[in-house]
């Protein structure tokens, strides 16, 4: 943490909203982030992706200014916030259990950072009013949060960030603790938000759906690291690497081990042209096929190969089927119409499309 | 379709019920009857209790005694009962009450939402104290107070019973605390409160069982102090249960067992209040303060 390191040239587009550089953390002997480099445009939503314990509620902390880093920079609207409280650093924050003052009303949960801010009384009722209504919780405004239901709880936690006109918004996983359809309905409602507040967010998750669906760009982390960042396009079509390829996607990707050679890859029982970005020489390699771009019926016959799958069990889920099959010897999925009709012990001829597969190294895991 | 629906009937005679309640009854009686006794004999003029019967109710009712022991017993060249013993215990309590609880409950909440360095170390020492015996430390603190020029006055008592309730309480406060979900006291800082802010007005405030238990716990034991008032304070400042032990030994004349059994339920009646006046915040607080270690 020296005052005169060099700050690196920040990113050149558009001047960014937050910039992590060489943000490193360690609890004790457990290194919980390591040399994470983030730039998050401004207006941009941002969603941190990973399972349980990749570190992503540490890193959204360390840009709250709720964790110390133990080395690296954080500049938030391009001034430096390493060392700031996290209310002096123009963030607001959601967290998943709401964390509301229970002895408060809402209008007093709404206030209470204005309040501390020393805002002035005219000013707040103002802040709180405009907050209300965009949250559609002003006829709760006299209410504790006990009396409150989850999503309303949400709300009012969102509206606490609302009213503070703070440049950045982190939410930690603010749905998770909420029912399916509520989830559904309060996502919705934050991507309106985002929409006509513009401001930065980062959004913390383990849901991908959620990931996927609010998400200007996504931060795949595992380990304390960013596997790949990239539109949640990006993320789904072209995945970096076998990680992020089998994350990402429910079900998830099918990966069949083989050898790449001659701008093919060639696995038990199939060979499919496929170009490598990379070139290069022959090399042991993985072929990922998502099951819902895995061709059947007619459009099968048109696929650029063509095989056949035993169906081991068929899965109806109303809007579409999930077959469970063999190929090559491996476990295959394969997402059909709802009204396939399919059954155990059937010979399913599908096939594969190059342009919609992913090609892996084996040894590095890097896509090719 | 015949046979058994509903509910199943259970008889409320089975013999699990009546061992359990013939248990329970012959253990409320084992420790109500010396409470029937000593509530009888402060009802009888003395001539009553000389006939010797001591679970006899009275035949005649006298308040006498209690008036007697509250305002008219003699200790040493006072002969005004234990009335100046319950001002005295008052005025001792309650800036010991307050005093100690304020302590505590800032340490307990330092301990559990500020980790700082050596906060865990320090944390041990003091629970360390909780086990050493008072005795050893009672005269080292005689000197303590004598040079800081406390030694003897009501403060110097009430230092001494802020100290020793330290441990306890501050266990007590700081896994109420911990139990308290993190994010409350993050979005509380991002809301840009600080160390007193998030103490005063956002945790205070939902610690009201805590509080009790821990204002419970302190006036009963310091009401009940005997050995520290003794030892730091002077007969003018002597709290009650040193009148009352006074008035009870005392040594001139005859035994009046119907003014000493007034003396002591009289003395007894600020602990039993408390306990009936707030039974249920107080296990709601025991419970809570005991979950989290
Ligand atoms: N205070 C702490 N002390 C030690 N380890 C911690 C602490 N907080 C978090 N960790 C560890 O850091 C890792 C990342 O935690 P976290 O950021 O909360 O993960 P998540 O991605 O689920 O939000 C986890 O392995 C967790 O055990
Ligand atoms: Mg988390």
């Amino acid at each position: 943490m020296t005052e005169t390191a060099a700050i690196p040239p920040l990113a050149a587009a558009s001047s960014p909203s937050v910039s992590i550089r060489g943000l490193r953390l360690a609890f004790g002997a457990v290194t919980v982030l390591q040399d994470l480099d983030l730039d998050i445009a401004e207006g941009e939503f941002l969603v941190l992706l990973g399972s349980s314990g990749c570190g992503k509620s540490t890193l959204l902390n360390c840009i709250a200014g709720l964790l110390e880093p133990t080395d690296g920079q954080i500049f938030i609207k391009g001034r430096n916030v390493t060392w700031l409280e996290p209310s002096e650093r123009g963030i607001g924050m959601v967290f998943q259990s709401y964390a509301l003052y229970p002895q408060m009303t809402v209008r007093g949960n709404l206030s209470f950072g204005l309040r501390n801010a020393r805002v002035p009384r005219e000013e707040i009722d103002r802040r709180v009013a405009r907050a209300a209504e965009i949250l559609q919780i002003g006829p709760l405004l006299d209410r504790k949060p006990g009396q409150l239901s989850g999503g309303q709880r949400q709300r009012v936690a969102i509206g606490r960030a609302l009213v503070r006109d703070v440049d950045v918004f982190l939410f930690d996983e603010p749905l998770s603790n909420l029912d399916a359809k509520l989830r559904t309905d309060l996502r919705v409602e934050l991507k309106r938000l985002h929409q006509s507040l513009g401001n930065t967010m980062i959004y913390v998750t383990h849901d991908q759906v959620e990931a996927m669906t609010l998400a200007d760009r996504i931060a795949i982390m595992k380990g304390g690291r960013i596997m790949q960042l990239g539109t949640p396009d990006e993320i789904y079509n072209r995945p970096a690497n076998r990680y992020v390829a089998d994350f990402i996607g429910s079900p998830s990707m099918n990966f069949l081990e083989g050898q790449w050679e001659g701008g093919a890859f060639r696995g038990k029982d199939i060979l499919l042209p496929i170009p490598a970005r990379t070139g290069g020489t022959a090399r042991p390699a993985i072929l990922g096929i998502r099951p819902e771009h895995v061709m059947t019926g007619p459009l099968a016959e048109t696929a650029p190969l063509r095989t056949e799958v035993i169906v081991d069990i068929v899965e109806p889920m109303g809007a579409d089927t999930l077959v469970w099959g063999e190929l090559g010897g491996k476990p295959f999925r394969i997402r059909m119409d709802g009204q396939a009709r399919v059954r155990p012990g059937d010979r399913l001829p599908i096939g594969l499309d190059p342009a919609r597969a992913s090609l892996f190294d084996a040894r590095t895991e890097e896509r090719l | 379709m015949d046979g058994p629906r509903g509910p199943r009937p259970r008889r409320i005679l089975s013999r699990g019920n009546i061992m359990l309640y013939g248990t329970l009854i012959v253990v409320a009686i084992y420790y109500l009857l010396p409470l029937w006794v000593m509530v009888m004999t402060s009802l009888k003029g003395m001539p009553e209790i000389r006939m010797g019967n001591i679970f006899a109710p009275p035949v005649e009712i006298t308040f006498e005694p209690w008036v007697k022991a509250w305002a008219e017993a003699c200790t040493g060249l006072n002969c005004d009962g234990l009335s100046r013993g319950f001002w005295n215990s008052v005025r001792i309590l309650v800036p010991s009450v307050a005093l100690s609880i304020a302590v505590a409950s800032v340490s307990g909440y330092a301990l559990s939402m500020w980790r700082f360095r050596g906060s865990e170390t320090f944390f041990a020492i003091l629970l360390i104290g909780a086990f050493i015996p008072y005795q050893v430390m009672l005269y080292p603190i005689v000197i303590l107070l004598r040079e800081i020029g406390l030694y003897g006055s009501l403060w110097g008592l009430v230092i001494v019973h802020t100290i020793f309730g330290m441990p306890i309480n501050t266990l007590l406060f700081r896994n109420w605390f911990a139990a308290i979900p993190e994010e409350l006291f993050k979005a509380a800082r991002v809301d840009g409160a600080g160390f007193w802010g998030i103490f005063l007005r956002v945790l205070v405030p939902m610690s009201l069982p805590i509080f009790t238990v821990s204002a419970i716990i302190q006036v009963t034991g310091i009401w009940n102090d005997f050995l520290f008032g003794v030892v730091y304070t002077t007969p003018a400042n002597y709290p009650m249960t040193v009148q009352l032990n006074n008035i009870v030994n005392s040594v001139q004349g005859v035994k009046e067992y119907n003014v000493n059994m007034a003396a002591t339920l009289l003395t007894g009646l600020v602990p039993l209040i408390v306990y009936f006046a707030s039974g249920k915040l107080f296990v709601r607080g025991i419970a809570a303060g005991a979950v989290k270690g």
